[in-house]
């Protein structure tokens, strides 16, 4: 929140600018969820959204423990600095941590390796499964309305189908900051508090809490082979065919998913102030710069939403 | 960073809202380079000759194969003078309760008419729907101007009718204006167009940045829904016992007193917590936690108010709702009501009046309230709760009406009145 008294004199007087709405409309809706559903569950991938996401219910419920553990889709494509990152910021705030491990579901046949190696569409079984498992019944997601056209429509609590489905013909009404989360058994709600933040915002409000991220969202070198119009990173999941070839260059990740189709842009931004800056000014959406599985077709993202995707 | 507007758009099917939409994003350079490719690539591929702007903003496969707006998409987009917040929502009938869902938060609503088939059905339709939210400011766009060839003569008498049909839902002529508009070619959108000269006017946009923004509710009486006791338990904070919420009206302020409602217990502020330090106060929007002065029993659906000007305790509520389910609300239906942070079962029980916004009367004691339709009833509910009018305190003035069975929401709920008294046919 914005304190614009002077901080020497406690207590102070709470005014709300835009960012400070955000976070008020945020901590709302998590406070909802912890008062009305059983087994709540924050998707954690270490990514910036998932970041504020739990900066954000650390301030609502504090000086109480967070009352969600976390769930992480692991794909196995993973940067390593995302996964250290994880692993600090659990261990920080003392949280439990569930990994679905997409690998795991590989190796026992349950979910088949896709021709193009990509593991991002592979993430809704393991995903449903673990929903499943521990009988999650509200599912926290880092999801934004200006991410994507589909998912500008989607609701703040967004009712899944016992199948994990989203029924986007049936959405409920979602009126006024009256949030309906009644479900039946073996449904589950996913719900999207950053459902009104821009890209922009994420940043400026990482900035203004002082918010800790994984390193390869600020410019690096890095080795790196150019792939339909994406810089993307040798590693386990595969490097440059042949006739592409590996150089090495300055950039970022606007967005960090599997590393197979997570794109790096050419960035110098090596801070905050920079990365805003260079945010403000992109031409380019975060997903259409950086997500392969968003350009696969004109209803990408809305086919894996169905199924129950994130 | 200026200040922000949420706005939403409404009107029948086939008036091109999106494409208005669309319109206001692509001239005001809010749509980025690879969505704009998209769109065009999507539009030769439909052998347009000029780029579809609704496909900006139809996100679902069945709306761009239907070429109609089924669910509300948001969209965000600042211009340097203000951000907005659009909600842009369908025209279909059908999918009224997703414009419900669009214009409860709204604070101006563009209704949008076809110039060549004016005033319809849907129009009044909407427009009694924005009139029972209390959205304070209107604008009719009067578009596809240039398919009657600028004619001011068609405008005006739109104009002249939509007035009259405002003002009969209290709508003052100061808070609707009218503005001849083409989405298709761009024209009073965002760029002052030369084929309308009989037109002095702002565009669209103009109007958008300059309307004034109703404050927030911060002189109001004070109200704070109860969402979540933190009780930490921790060595460091052994008998913490604050009350999480976000402040729906007023200002609290530290030693202010305050009621407990439902039971009626009287206490003082003793702290304003958050993370980031204690407060002297919070304002109407801030999600603050309350410690109080004496050890009361409060839990989550309790009500804090300000204890010299508290809410009503009833457990009879006249209210109006907005039926929003396929099947029809009949005398007797037993229901779940969401105020607040509560839940509590209820059961409506005489519906009174139906409203015919198309006549702009009411029918007395009618059989029962069928989808989109409007009415005020009497709802009985099993415990007492402490509401406001709507009309004066929307927060704590609305609920949600919900199936116990399925947890379908079925009707917008509003305390009171809010729409004029109309005569009866």
């Amino acid at each position: 929140m914005t304190v614009t008294a002077d901080r020497t004199t406690a207590p102070r007087t709470l005014t709300l600018d835009a960012l400070g709405r955000l976070e008020s409309e945020a901590i709302h809706i998590m406070r909802e969820v912890a008062g009305e559903f059983d087994r709540p569950v924050i998707l954690f991938s270490g990514g910036k959204d998932s970041t504020v996401l739990l900066h954000l219910a650390v301030k609502a419920f504090w000086p109480a423990p967070v009352p969600f553990p976390l769930l992480h889709v692991d794909t196995g494509h993973n940067f390593d600095e995302v996964i250290e990152f994880r692993d600090r910021v659990v261990a920080r705030y003392g949280l439990r941590l569930v990994v679905a491990r997409v690998q795991d579901w590989i190796d026992d046949g349950r979910l088949a390796e896709r021709p193009d190696g990509t593991r991002n569409p592979l993430q809704t079984v393991p995903l449903l499964d673990t929903i499943g498992e521990h009988r999650f019944d509200a599912v926290f997601g880092g999801g934004r309305r200006d991410e994507e056209r589909a998912r500008a429509k989607e609701r703040i609590f967004s009712l899944r189908n016992a199948f994990g489905q989203w029924e986007p013909r049936r959405q409920r009404p979602e009126l006024w900051n009256l949030y309906n989360g009644r479900h039946r058994p073996g449904e589950h709600v996913r719900v999207f508090p950053l459902s009104n933040w821009t890209e922009l915002d994420v940043w400026r409000y990482i900035a203004r809490e002082d918010i800790e991220l994984p390193s390869i969202y600020y410019a690096h070198e890095r080795e790196v082979y150019l792939r339909d119009g994406m810089w993307l990173t040798a590693g386990p999941w595969g490097g440059p065919r042949e006739g592409e070839t590996v150089e090495r260059r300055t950039v970022r990740y606007r967005t960090v998913g599997d590393g197979s189709c997570t794109g790096a842009v050419a960035s110098t931004a090596s801070t905050l102030d920079e990365v805003i800056a260079e945010v403000g000014a992109s031409r380019l959406t975060e997903r259409g710069a950086t997500r392969a599985d968003d350009r696969l077709s004109e209803a990408a993202m809305e086919d894996r939403k169905r199924e129950g995707y994130f | 960073m200026g200040d922000l507007l949420r706005l939403a758009t409404a009107g029948s099917v086939d008036d091109g809202k999106s494409t208005l939409v669309g319109r206001l994003l692509y001239d005001t350079k809010s749509v980025l380079a690879d969505q704009l490719d998209a769109v065009h690539r999507a539009s030769v591929d439909k052998g347009l000759s000029t780029p579809d702007l609704s496909l900006l903003v139809d996100g679902l496969r069945s709306e761009r194969e239907q070429g109609i707006t089924i669910d509300v998409a948001y969209r965000y987009f600042a211009t340097p003078r203000r951000t907005f917040v659009l909600a842009d929502t369908p025209g279909h009938v059908q999918y009224t309760r997703n414009t419900v869902t669009g214009a409860s938060t709204a604070q101006l609503a563009i209704l949008l008419v076809d110039a060549r088939k004016g005033v319809v059905e849907q129009t009044r339709r909407h427009a009694a729907v924005l009139a029972l939210l209390g959205v304070p400011r209107l604008v009719l766009a009067v578009n596809k101007i240039d398919l009657t060839e600028y004619d001011q003569g068609t405008f005006e008498v739109i104009a002249k009718e939509f007035a009259t049909y405002a003002a009969a839902l209290g709508y003052t002529s100061d808070t609707v204006r009218t503005i001849p508009v083409s989405a298709l070619v761009g024209d009073n959108v965002v760029d002052v167009s030369d084929r309308t000269p009989w037109y002095t006017g702002p565009t669209l946009l103009e109007h958008l940045e300059t309307v004034p923004v109703e404050p927030d509710p911060h002189e109001a009486p004070f109200r704070f829904p109860v969402q979540y006791v933190i009780r930490p338990r921790t060595p460091e904070h052994p008998d913490y016992r604050g009350y999480a919420g976000q402040v729906a009206a007023g200002t609290v302020r530290l030693g202010e007193e305050v009621v407990v409602l439902p039971g009626g217990s009287r206490t003082r502020v003793a702290r304003i917590d958050t993370r980031d330090g204690e407060l002297a106060e919070a304002v109407a929007g801030a999600s603050v936690t309350l410690l109080l002065e004496h050890e009361i029993d409060i839990s989550r659906g309790d009500l804090l108010a300000a204890a010299d000007d508290p809410p009503v305790l009833t457990d009879e509520l006249d209210a109006t709702l907005a039926w929003l389910a396929d099947k029809p609300l009949r005398p007797g239906a037993r229901v779940l009501v969401k105020h607040g942070a509560r839940t509590v079962p209820a059961i409506v029980g005489e519906l009174r009046t139906r409203f015919d916004e198309q006549k702009l009367s009411t029918t007395e004691y009618p059989e029962s309230l069928a989808l989109n339709e409007i009415g005020q009833v009497s709802v009985r509910t099993a415990e007492p709760v402490p509401v406001d009018e709507y009309r004066t305190h929307g927060r704590t003035g609305a609920f949600l009406v919900i199936d116990p069975g399925d947890g379908t929401t079925l009707a917008a709920g509003l305390v009171g009145a809010p729409l004029p008294v109309l005569g009866t046919s």
